[in-house]
């Protein structure tokens, strides 16, 4: 009992920890919730573009569909294969997903709503979204198993050679903004032209650089060969059953949102209103606020789906050459172009 | 105890830990990742020190980059415990020999004759605004000018004589140009024959 009182003052002492406890319930609840219905996003839209309907019976319209996959997969059994490496085995989705929620710590959801306001935020986010690829390697070698193996081999060598890309494009947002906090960044692409401010317009080879190896980094499709389901049947997670796949499956869609929501603050803005400020400033809805974060995020996130519908996988040595050979000398010329528009002080810059 | 001295406490007994499991596990796929957590732990404890952006550059190259492609050539050697194990006995003395002298070394550099807070004065703590990464910057690119770039060049000299070494003709790969590929016209590869019908 004395140890209860002791705690519950320790507690009263150290309110900090709590209310960054709540703080992190508040960002990672939602985001879950978003996780969920992303994935009916994804079948509803894809269907669509497929000309059929998608999920639709459970629920009205399907809706609660997300819900019945989460309970038939916490209720399978789980699997481990045998002479699998069972702990590296149950760790593999852990660290897939871990990073991919960590990440949401130093993200600014509007102008001082962020849980830390860190000043090397983007080295933070480089260097988390960078360890996401070990969920991948472990578990395609701790399974046992060739086809695993393959998939995390495709996927080391494609996520390695993506984050270099990756990584000038984040050095080019740097140069712009001057500063590596998230906050910063979005307040430096304020100004009078509302959306043709922002920084996708003078940065605009890395604004794409950046997405597209967002999706090789998140093995989406048409980068998906780490899965590549029609040579490798599913690739790193072709062992898993049950709740580890679906914490595979949750660290997957999470990335997803984490780099569309990147997308949003970095090259669009973030939390800005695309009409200039002078115009909008305190209108309700049309001003500044969080609302437009979430509409870009979601605008960005639905390019995932749609090149999932629309586009066939790439050849694995295309994805290669695409990533060092194209986008690399992309990123490094357009940094010295961005390097001299900053120091110049050319148009978005003055 | 205060909470800066736990956290420090239990960082380094985890860096302990792992770097002793890093060169005692059996599977070099188990020490390698034993080397990640090491690094994940000394992170942590450069954070504690203030040095924030050195404690996320090590993460972000060691553990991002140098540790994924270390993890990539262990996980495909196909090694053989018995021969390596065969001469352990035979090299222990010249190994515990070196590993003597080392340590020496490292007391002699890091010992209590020259550290410690006597010697060295605790740094102050900087505000929150204190931006750890500008001032690295700004005295990288000043101060440090030549023996920075100096680094750079070595390093551009590693990259292309790595790549120098790979470099060899391989008439037998299939290599094709998608530029070539992509501007394929249908009068390069497909004509149309006209032929008599026959009766």
């Amino acid at each position: 009992m004395d140890s209860l009182i002791a705690l519950w003052e320790w507690l009263g002492t150290n309110l900090i920890v709590l209310q960054i406890l709540i703080k992190i319930v508040v960002i990672v609840a939602p985001l879950m919730l978003c996780v969920a219905y992303f994935t009916y996003a994804e079948r509803k839209l894809i269907g669509y573009m497929q000309v059929r309907i998608g999920p639709n019976r459970v629920g009205p319209k399907g809706w609660l569909q997300p819900i019945a996959d989460a309970v038939k997969l916490m209720f399978k059994e789980i699997v481990i294969p045998t002479k699998a490496n069972k702990t590296l085995f149950l760790i593999a989705p852990l660290l897939t997903l871990g990073p991919a929620l960590a990440a949401w710590a130093v993200f600014p959801f509007s102008d001082g709503l962020v849980l830390a306001d860190l000043n090397a935020g983007l080295l933070y986010i480089l260097a988390l979204t960078s360890v996401g690829v070990y969920g991948v390697i472990i578990a395609g070698w701790a399974s046992n198993s060739k086809y695993a193996f393959l998939g995390a081999m495709r996927s080391a060598a494609q996520i390695v050679a993506y984050e270099i890309a990756m990584g000038f494009a984040l050095v080019g947002v740097l140069v712009a903004a001057g500063s590596l906090n998230l906050g910063e960044i979005v307040r430096a692409q304020q100004s009078d032209a509302g959306i043709f401010g922002w920084f996708w317009l003078p940065l605009f080879p890395l604004f794409l650089i950046y997405f597209i190896s967002g999706v090789a980094e998140t093995n989406r499709a048409p980068f998906d060969v780490a899965e590549g389901e029609s040579e490798i049947v599913a690739g790193f997670h072709v062992e898993y059953s049950g709740m580890p796949f679906a914490v595979f499956f949750l660290g997957e869609y999470a990335n997803m949102i984490l780099i569309s929501a990147l997308t949003a603050l970095l090259f669009m803005g973030g939390w800005l209103s695309p009409l200039p400020a002078s115009w909008v400033d305190g209108v309700f809805l049309l001003g500044d606020g969080i609302h437009w974060l979430f509409l870009k995020t979601a605008f960005a996130g639905f390019f995932f789906l749609w090149f999932r519908a629309t586009f066939p996988r790439y050849r694995y040595d295309q994805i290669m050459r695409l990533g060092w050979k194209v986008f690399i000398p992309i990123t490094i010329v357009w940094i010295l172009v961005v390097g001299l528009m900053v120091v110049y002080k050319f148009a978005w810059f003055s | 105890m205060t909470f800066e001295k736990f956290v420090f406490y239990l960082f380094a007994a985890i860096l302990v830990f792992a770097a002793t499991m890093v060169i005692t596990r059996r599977n070099p796929v188990h020490s390698a990742l034993f080397l990640v957590l090491a690094f994940f732990s000394s992170a942590g404890i450069w954070l504690l020190a203030e040095a924030e952006f050195l404690a996320i550059v090590l993460i972000l190259v060691y553990v991002g980059a140098v540790m994924v492609l270390f993890l990539f050539v262990v996980m495909m050697l196909d090694i053989d415990l018995a021969t390596l194990r065969a001469g352990f006995i035979k090299y222990m003395p010249v190994g515990l020999l070196v590993a003597l002298v080392m340590a020496i070394e490292m007391f002699m550099v890091v010992g209590p004759s020259n550290f410690g807070l006597d010697k060295v004065p605790a740094p102050a703590a900087q505000g929150p605004s204190y931006n750890n990464t500008e001032e690295l910057g700004n005295v990288l690119y000043t101060v440090y000018m030549y023996p920075f770039e100096i680094a750079a060049v070595i390093l551009l000299v590693g990259i292309i004589a790595a790549i120098g070494l790979t470099m060899r003709k391989r008439p037998e790969t299939k290599f094709q140009d998608p530029s070539v590929q992509v501007k394929v016209k249908k009068a390069d590869r497909l004509r149309v024959v006209k032929m008599d019908a026959e009766d």
